[in-house]
C-alpha cells in the first residue's frame, strides 16, 4: 500500500502525522444530513439555498465552495420481490400499485434507494494543489488538502482543474473554498466535524491505512450478503489519482452517484502538454523568421 | 455516449468560472508574444519601418494583458501572490513569470524603439522580448489543456498550435494595419499563413475530438467557430488581393483577421464550458477507458467486489 504523496511526509520530517481520511460506507447512509449540517455549523460556512430541485431528497445539489459535505439520494426502481411468507398474489398488488405511481417510496416497495454523503478526496496526486499558483492549496502534515485563505487570490484555476467538481469560488468573496478535512480539530485531536455527526457511521475517520484494510472487510461482508455491485471507489493506488484520503464504499456504479468512474489527475499529462506548447512556439518561431526572411517587403 | 449513466443528469465537473477577460487575453497576449518576435526580426532584417510599429503592438498587448488578469481575479488585490512561488506543474504559475519577463523586456525594447531610452538594456531586452513571446503565445493553451474538461484536456497535442498560429496571424493583422504597405510584406505573408495554420489546426483538433469535440458543433462554441473562420478567410483572401497596393484594403482585412482570432479564441474557451457542464463528456469516456481495460485483462479495472457474490436482491445490511 502506497499511500506518500509528492509532499507528505518527506516535507515535514519529524513533524509528519499519520495521513488521516474519511471511509464513507454508503451503505449505512440513512439520508439524515447530520454531516452537512453539522459542517457547515463547525466550518461556519455560509447557506447555500438551492430551493426546491425534486431530486428525491437532494436539494443540496453539490459539493461548492458553500457545501463542504453533499447527501446524494438516487432512487432506483427495481422489481418488487416476494418477501418471507407473502403470496404471489400479493406482490402481484403491490407491483400494480407501483406501477400506478403511487407507492410509498419505502425500501423493498419496488424502489431501491442508494444515498452517499461526497466530501472532497484528498487526492494522493492532487490536480487542484498541483495547478494552484500561488501556493494557497498545499498538503498538511496529515497528508490532506487544503486552502490557505490568506493566500488565495481567486484565480479559479482549481476550479476546473479538479476531476471531482469540489472546489468553487464564493461568489461575493472571490476565493475558492473546500473541505479542510477540519484541519483545525485535526490538530487538536479531534476527529472532523462530520464523522462525529453521522449517527450510523457511515462516515468513519481514522487512519488511512486502517481504514483501507476495515473497508475491504466490510466490502467482503456485503459480497456475501448478495450485494453483487458493491464496489470500493477510490481505494486502489493505481487509478488516475494514486488513490485517495476520502474513499467510498458504493453499492452500485460511481456515476450513478455523480462520481466519475475513473478520474485522472490533470498534471500526469502536464509533459506532454508542455512539449505541444514547446513545439508550438518552434513551429511560430519558424513561421515568424520565414514570413520576415522569406520574401520581398 | 448517450447512454451513460449519472446523478440526476447533473455536472460532475465544474465549469470554469473565468469571466470575459481571459479569453481575451488569450488574444492580447498573442499579439504581444508573436508581435515581439516580428519586430525582433525586423530590426535584424533592417526593415525599422515594421519593427518599431510591431514593438508599439507588442508593447499595448502587454500592456493590456495583466489588467486583463488581474480583473478576473477573485481578490484583484492580491496578484503579486502569482509570483510567491514558480511551479511547472501549474501553466499559470509558468505564464506569470512569462508574462513578467515579455512585459519588462517589451517595454523596454518598445521605448529603446521609439525613444531611444535604455541604449545598453535594449540590447539585451529585444531578444528576450522576442524569444520570452513565444512561450507567452503558447502556454494559454496548455493552460486550459492542463484541466479535466474533457474537450481542453483531450486537445492538449493540438491545442498550443492553435493558440500559436492565431498569435501569429493576430501580429501579421496587427503589423498589417499600423505599417504602410510598401514595409509590411513580412506582416501581410505572416498573416495571411498564421489564418491557414490556424484554420488548419482548429479543424484538426475538432476532427481529433470525435465526439468529445461535439460542443463544437454547439452553440455558441459553433457560432463563435463560423464567425471566426469567416473573418480569417475573408481577410486573408482581401490580403492576399489587395494587401500589397491599398492601405485601406489591408486596414480592414486587418481588422478582420483580429476579430477572426478573437473570436476563434472565444470559441474555444466557450466550448470548455460546454463540456464541463455535461456529464456524458465526463463520464462517457472513462467508462469506455475502463471497459477496454477489462477487454485486454488489466488488473486494476474490476471494481473490487464486483467479481464475486451471486446476484441478489439487496439485504438488510
Amino acid at each position: 500500500m502506497k499511500l506518500e504523496t509528492h509532499t507528505w511526509p518527506d516535507a515535514y520530517g519529524e513533524r509528519a502525522q499519520p495521513r488521516m481520511g474519511f471511509f464513507t460506507d454508503t451503505s449505512v447512509c440513512i439520508g439524515c444530513k447530520a454531516c452537512e449540517v453539522a459542517c457547515k455549523e463547525w466550518n461556519q460556512i455560509p447557506m447555500s439555498l438551492q430551493g426546491f430541485t425534486g431530486k428525491s431528497y437532494d436539494n443540496t445539489v453539490d459539493l461548492g465552495a458553500d457545501t463542504w459535505r453533499h447527501v446524494a439520494f438516487v432512487e432506483q426502481q427495481v422489481p418488487a420481490t416476494v418477501h418471507d411468507g407473502a403470496s404471489l398474489v400479493e406482490a402481484a398488488q403491490r407491483a400494480s400499485v407501483i406501477d400506478a405511481g403511487v407507492h410509498t417510496y419505502q425500501e423493498g416497495d419496488g424502489i431501491r434507494w442508494l444515498m452517499a454523503s461526497d466530501v472532497c478526496k484528498h487526492c494522493t496526486d492532487a490536480a487542484c494543489l498541483e495547478v494552484c499558483p500561488t501556493g494557497a492549496l498545499f498538503r498538511t502534515e496529515f497528508g490532506t488538502v487544503v486552502v490557505q485563505e490568506d493566500v488565495c487570490n481567486g484565480c479559479g484555476y482549481c476550479v476546473p482543474a479538479c476531476p471531482f467538481g469540489v472546489l468553487d469560488q464564493r461568489e461575493d468573496d472571490g476565493r475558492v473554498w473546500k473541505c479542510t478535512l477540519c484541519y483545525d480539530r485535526l490538530k487538536d485531536d479531534k476527529e472532523p466535524a462530520c464523522a462525529q455527526a453521522c449517527p450510523t457511521n457511515s462516515i468513519q475517520f481514522g487512519e488511512l491505512a486502517e481504514l483501507r484494510g476495515r473497508a475491504e472487510r466490510r466490502l467482503a461482508q456485503l459480497q456475501q450478503a448478495g450485494q453483487d455491485k458493491a464496489q470500493l471507489y477510490l481505494a486502489d493506488d493505481d487509478d488516475g489519482i494514486h488513490g485517495a484520503g476520502a474513499f467510498f464504499l458504493l453499492l452500485d456504479e460511481p456515476e450513478v452517484y455523480g462520481l466519475p468512474p475513473d478520474p485522472v489527475d490533470t498534471v500526469r499529462d502536464v509533459r506532454s502538454i508542455w512539449g505541444a506548447a514547446g513545439a508550438a512556439a518552434a513551429a511560430l518561431a519558424a513561421g515568424l523568421v520565414v514570413s520576415v526572411f522569406g520574401g520581398r517587403r | 455516449m448517450n447512454d451513460v449513466r449519472s446523478y440526476h443528469g447533473q455536472a460532475v465537473i465544474k465549469q470554469p468560472v473565468w469571466t470575459w477577460e481571459i479569453p481575451s487575453y488569450f488574444f492580447t497576449g498573442g499579439v504581444a508574444g508573436a508581435s515581439a518576435g516580428l519586430a525582433y526580426l525586423s530590426e535584424i532584417a533592417g526593415n525599422d519601418v515594421l519593427a518599431r510599429r510591431a514593438w508599439a503592438a507588442a508593447l499595448a498587448g502587454v500592456g493590456v494583458s495583466p489588467l486583463l488578469l488581474i480583473s478576473d481575479l477573485g481578490k484583484p488585490e492580491r496578484f503579486v501572490n502569482m509570483l510567491r512561488m514558480f511551479k511547472v506543474t501549474s501553466p499559470m504559475s509558468v505564464g506569470s513569470w512569462i508574462l513578467t519577463i515579455s512585459g519588462t523586456a517589451t517595454a523596454v525594447a518598445a521605448l529603446h524603439s521609439w525613444l531611444g531610452l535604455f541604449p545598453q538594456l535594449s540590447k539585451l531586452a529585444r531578444p528576450a522580448a522576442a524569444l520570452s513571446g513565444l512561450p507567452l503565445s503558447t502556454y494559454t493553451g496548455a493552460l486550459v489543456a492542463n484541466t479535466a474538461i474533457p474537450v481542453w484536456h483531450q486537445s492538449r497535442r493540438t491545442l498550443p498550435f492553435v493558440f500559436a498560429a492565431g498569435a501569429g496571424l493576430s501580429a501579421g493583422a496587427a503589423g498589417v494595419i499600423l505599417t504602410p504597405t510598401h514595409a509590411a510584406g513580412a506582416a501581410r505573408r505572416l498573416a495571411v499563413a498564421g489564418s491557414l495554420a490556424e484554420m488548419a489546426a482548429k479543424e484538426l483538433m475538432e476532427h481529433r475530438l470525435g465526439e468529445l469535440g461535439e460542443p463544437y458543433k454547439l452553440n455558441p462554441a459553433r457560432t463563435l467557430g463560423h464567425v471566426g473562420r469567416g473573418c480569417l478567410l475573408a481577410g486573408s483572401a482581401l490580403l492576399a488581393a489587395r494587401g500589397s497596393t491599398s492601405r485601406a484594403a489591408a486596414a480592414t482585412a486587418g481588422g478582420l483577421l483580429l476579430a477572426g482570432a478573437l473570436s476563434a479564441r472565444w470559441s474555444v474557451f466557450k466550448a470548455g464550458f460546454q463540456s464541463a457542464s455535461d456529464p456524458r463528456y465526463v463520464i462517457g469516456p472513462q467508462r469506455r477507458g475502463i471497459h477496454n481495460r477489462i477487454r485486454r485483462g488489466a488488473a486494476r479495472t474490476t471494481p473490487r467486489g464486483t467479481a464475486a457474490g451471486p446476484a441478489g436482491s439487496p439485504v438488510a445490511v
